[in-house]
C-alpha cells in the first residue's frame, strides 16, 4: 500500500487569520461611529459661544460707544494718530515672522529628514522651553541683553571694546563706549518673538513635510529630478500649507504681543499690544479706545490671514516654477 | 527576440539582516513584457527597486545595455517606474504631473514640446481633455492612466510598474490589463511588471519570473510556467494543482496509487520519486468500472463556468473541474490522459502544496485579504 503523506495548502491557516481580523475591526467600527456624534462637539460650541463669539460682540459694542454708553464713531476718528504704532506693529511682527520662516523651514526640514525616534527627541527639545513660564523666558533676555548684561560683559571681558575705542581713539568727538545697546530697540523685540515663536513656525512645517508620501519623492526622482529640484517642485510647494500654519501661528501672536516689547524695550518701543493695555490698565483708562483699536487690528489680522491663505489656495497655479 | 537590455548578475539585498534577495541572476531583452509574480515577501518589490536604482545591492551587480549601474542614481537612469499607489503630485494638474519629467530636463524643452508630449501621453492613455483637472479629482483608473503617461513621456527605455493595478477593482483591472499590453506594443519599449496575480502574469507577459523568499523559482513563457512548472510551488502558485507522490517507472511511465500511468515525460532515474501534478481540468470524470483511479466526491463548489469538486482518492484530495454536477457521496471514475500529467523533479517545496483537503469555497475570498494587505513586501 503507497503511503499518501498529509499535505496541507496554508489555506486553513490564511482563513483563521483573516477571521480573527474581521472580529478585531467589527467593534472598532462601532466604537468610531459613536465618536463621530455630532453631540461631541457640544461643549466646545458652548466654550466657542461664551468665550469667543460674546466678547468679540462686547469689543465692537465698546468700540462704538463713548464713556456715556451712547452711539458714537468718535472712537475711530482719532486712529491716524496711532498710524505709527500700527505701522511699527505690522512691521516687526512681518520681520519676526520672516526670521522664523528663515531658521525654522531648514530646521523642519531637516528634522523630518531624521528618523523617527531622533525626530521626536528634537520636537521635545524644541517644546522643552514652553515648560518653562514665558514671563521668565523672556526675563531672562533681559538680563542676557542689558547694558551690563551678560552679552555685554562677555564682550567687554574679551576686549571687543577697547578695542573699538583704539581704533577710533584719534577720531574727534570720538565718546569711547563701554557696551553695546542691546535692549531697548527693535531688534532685541524681533529676538523675543523669534524666541518664543520659532517653535510654532518648525512644528506646522515638519508635520506636513512629514507626511509626504516618500513615493511621490521617489516618483519625482524617477522622473528626471536631482535633489535640488526634487526640493524646489515638490518638497517646497507640498510644504507650503505647513509655512501659511507657520506664518499664522507666528504673526498673530507677534502682532498683538505686550509683553515682550515692555520687557525687552522698557516702554521704548510701543507695540499696539502695549497701546490696548494701556487703555485697559493704564492713567490712560479708555476701554472704549481700547476696544476700537482691539476691532481694527482683527480686521488687519483677519486680512493679512486671507490673503496668505488664497495664496495657500492658488498654489497649484501659482507654482509652476 | 531582441539583444539583451538588463542583466542582474549575483544581485543579494537584505534588510537588517534579513535576507531578502539572494544572488538574483536575471537578464532581460529589450521590448520584453517581464513579469516578476511570486506571493508577498518574495522579493519581486526588492528586485524592481534595485532596477529602478531605489535600492543597492549589497552585492551583485546591475547591468544595463553593457554598462554596471549599480552607483548610477535614479534620476540618471533610463527608466521610468508606475508607483503602487500612483503617486501623483497631488499639488499639481494632470497635465503639469504629465509635464513633470519634461520640465526637469536641462538643457530645458520648449514649451511648445511639452505641450505637444504631454498631448501624445495622455492620447496613449485615453484621457484627453483631462489637462486641468486636478490629479486628487480623478477615479483610481484615471490616476492609474496618468502615472502611465506620467512615466511614458520621458522615452524611458524601461518602464518598471509596482502592482499597478493592485488598487483596481476586478472589470477596470482586466480592461487595464489589455490597454497596459497594448500600450507596451505602441510605445515598444520593455515594461518589468510586478504582480502577485498569476492571473494577470499569464495574460501580459511574454516572460515570467516566478519568486519566492528570495530566490527565482521558475523563467518561462505563461505557456511553460503553466504546463512545465519547474516545482511544488510553481504549480501551486500558478494556476490550480494536484501534485501526488510518484514514482518515475522508467521513461513514458509513472507509477503512483499503485499502479502505472503513461505520460510523456522522460529523462528521469529509473525508480526515482517525483513529484506529479494533474491539473484539475485535465481530469476526465467516467463511471467507476472505466475509471483508472475510483474516488467519492466529498464537496462541490458551483463556479460559473465549472464545478469544483473535491474527490478523496485514498485519502488524498483532489481538484476536480467539470461541467457536470456530481453530488457528495457519489463514486466515480477518473480518467487521465498520458498528457495531463506533468512530472516534477523532487524538491524543498515537495508536499508542501497540492492538497485540497482544508480546500473551500470561502478560501477563495479570504486569502485574498492577507495577500493585498502584505504590501509591505520588501
Amino acid at each position: 500500500m503507497t503511503r499518501f503523506p498529509l499535505r496541507r495548502t496554508n489555506a486553513g491557516r490564511r482563513m483563521r487569520r483573516a477571521g480573527a481580523l474581521k472580529s478585531a475591526f467589527t467593534p472598532a467600527a462601532g466604537f468610531f461611529g459613536r465618536f463621530r456624534r455630532q453631540s461631541f462637539a457640544y461643549p466646545y460650541v458652548l466654550w466657542l459661544a461664551l468665550f469667543v463669539v460674546i466678547p468679540i460682540i462686547l469689543i465692537a459694542v465698546y468700540a462704538f460707544t463713548g464713556a456715556d454708553g451712547g452711539f458714537t464713531p468718535g472712537n475711530f476718528s482719532g486712529m491716524m494718530d496711532y498710524a505709527p504704532v500700527f505701522g511699527r506693529s505690522l512691521w516687526l511682527a512681518f520681520l519676526a515672522t520672516v526670521i522664523c520662516i528663515i531658521i525654522g523651514y531648514p530646521a523642519a526640514l531637516a528634522i523630518s529628514r531624521m528618523r523617527p525616534r531622533s525626530q521626536r527627541i528634537l520636537i521635545v527639545l524644541l517644546m522643552l522651553p514652553m515648560w518653562i513660564n514665558f514671563l521668565l523666558r523672556t526675563y531672562a533676555w533681559m538680563s542676557l541683553l542689558e547694558n551690563t548684561g551678560l552679552i555685554n560683559r562677555l564682550l567687554a571681558s574679551l576686549g571687543v571694546f577697547d578695542l573699538i575705542n583704539a581704533l577710533h581713539a584719534g577720531t574727534p568727538g570720538y565718546a569711547p563706549i563701554t557696551h553695546f545697546r542691546l535692549i531697548n530697540t527693535d531688534g532685541a523685540v524681533v529676538l523675543g518673538m523669534v524666541y518664543n515663536y520659532l517653535p510654532f513656525m518648525i512644528l506646522p512645517i515638519q508635520s506636513v513635510i512629514v507626511k509626504i508620501d516618500p513615493s511621490v519623492i521617489e516618483a519625482a526622482q524617477d522622473l528626471g529630478a536631482d535633489s535640488r529640484l526634487v526640493f524646489r517642485k515638490v518638497i517646497l510647494p507640498l510644504s507650503l500649507s505647513g509655512v501659511i500654519s507657520g506664518v499664522t501661528m507666528v504673526f498673530v501672536p507677534a502682532v498683538s504681543t505686550f509683553v515682550i516689547s515692555k520687557l525687552l524695550s522698557n516702554g521704548t518701543v510701543m507695540l499696539l499690544g502695549d497701546l490696548i493695555e494701556m487703555q485697559f490698565t493704564g492713567a490712560a483708562y479708555n476701554p472704549h479706545l481700547g476696544s476700537a483699536i482691539s476691532l481694527i487690528m482683527m480686521i488687519i489680522v483677519v486680512i493679512c490671514m486671507s490673503v496668505m491663505s488664497r495664496f495657500g489656495e492658488g498654489r497649484e497655479q501659482a507654482v509652476r516654477l | 527576440m531582441a539583444k539583451e537590455l538588463i542583466r542582474l548578475v549575483d544581485c543579494r539585498k537584505a534588510f537588517d539582516g534579513e535576507v531578502v534577495l539572494g544572488a538574483i541572476n536575471l537578464a532581460i531583452r529589450d521590448k520584453e513584457f517581464l513579469t516578476l509574480l511570486g506571493p508577498s515577501g518574495c522579493g519581486k518589490t526588492t528586485t524592481l527597486r534595485i532596477i529602478g536604482g531605489f535600492l543597492k545591492p549589497d552585492s551583485g551587480s546591475v547591468i544595463f545595455d553593457g554598462v554596471t549601474i549599480n552607483d548610477v542614481p535614479p534620476h540618471k537612469r533610463r527608466i521610468n517606474t508606475v508607483f503602487q499607489k500612483y503617486a501623483l503630485f497631488t499639488h499639481l494638474n494632470v497635465f503639469e504631473n504629465i509635464a513633470f519629467g519634461l520640465r526637469v530636463q536641462r538643457p530645458r524643452l520648449p514649451e511648445k514640446e511639452i505641450e505637444r508630449r504631454v498631448k501624445a501621453s495622455l492620447e496613449l492613455v485615453a484621457l484627453k481633455g483631462y489637462e486641468k483637472r486636478s490629479a486628487a479629482q480623478l477615479s483610481g483608473g484615471q490616476q492609474q492612466r496618468v502615472a502611465i503617461a506620467r512615466a511614458v513621456v520621458n522615452r524611458p527605455q524601461v518602464l518598471l510598474l509596482d502592482e499597478p493595478l493592485g488598487a483596481l477593482d476586478l472589470k477596470l483591472r482586466k480592461d487595464m490589463q489589455r490597454e497596459l499590453k497594448q500600450i507596451q506594443q505602441q510605445v515598444g519599449i520593455t515594461f518589468i511588471y510586478v504582480t502577485h496575480d498569476q492571473e494577470e502574469a499569464l495574460t501580459m507577459s511574454d516572460t515570467v519570473v516566478v519568486m519566492n523568499r528570495g530566490e527565482i523559482q521558475q523563467i518561462g513563457t505563461p505557456l511553460d510556467i503553466y504546463n512545465e512548472p519547474g516545482n511544488a510551488f510553481v504549480a501551486d502558485f500558478i494556476g490550480e494543482s494536484n501534485i501526488i507522490d510518484g514514482v518515475m517507472v522508467s521513461d513514458n511511465t509513472v507509477r503512483m496509487y499503485g499502479r502505472n500511468f503513461q505520460c510523456l515525460d522522460e529523462g528521469f532515474a529509473p525508480d526515482e520519486p517525483v513529484d506529479v501534478v494533474v491539473r484539475p481540468e485535465d481530469i476526465d470524470i467516467v463511471p467507476v468500472e472505466r475509471g483508472q483511479i475510483t474516488g467519492m466526491v466529498t464537496g462541490v463548489t458551483f463556479k460559473g463556468m465549472q464545478y469544483d469538486i473535491i474527490v478523496d482518492f485514498q485519502g488524498f484530495k483532489w481538484l476536480i473541474q467539470t461541467t457536470d454536477h456530481f453530488p457528495v457521496g457519489a463514486r466515480i471514475g477518473a480518467k487521465i490522459d498520458p498528457d495531463g500529467f506533468h512530472i516534477m523533479k523532487k524538491s524543498e517545496y515537495s508536499g508542501l502544496y497540492g492538497d485540497y483537503s482544508s480546500y473551500s469555497a470561502e478560501y477563495d475570498a479570504l486569502s485574498a485579504a492577507p495577500d493585498e494587505r502584505g504590501q509591505a513586501d520588501a
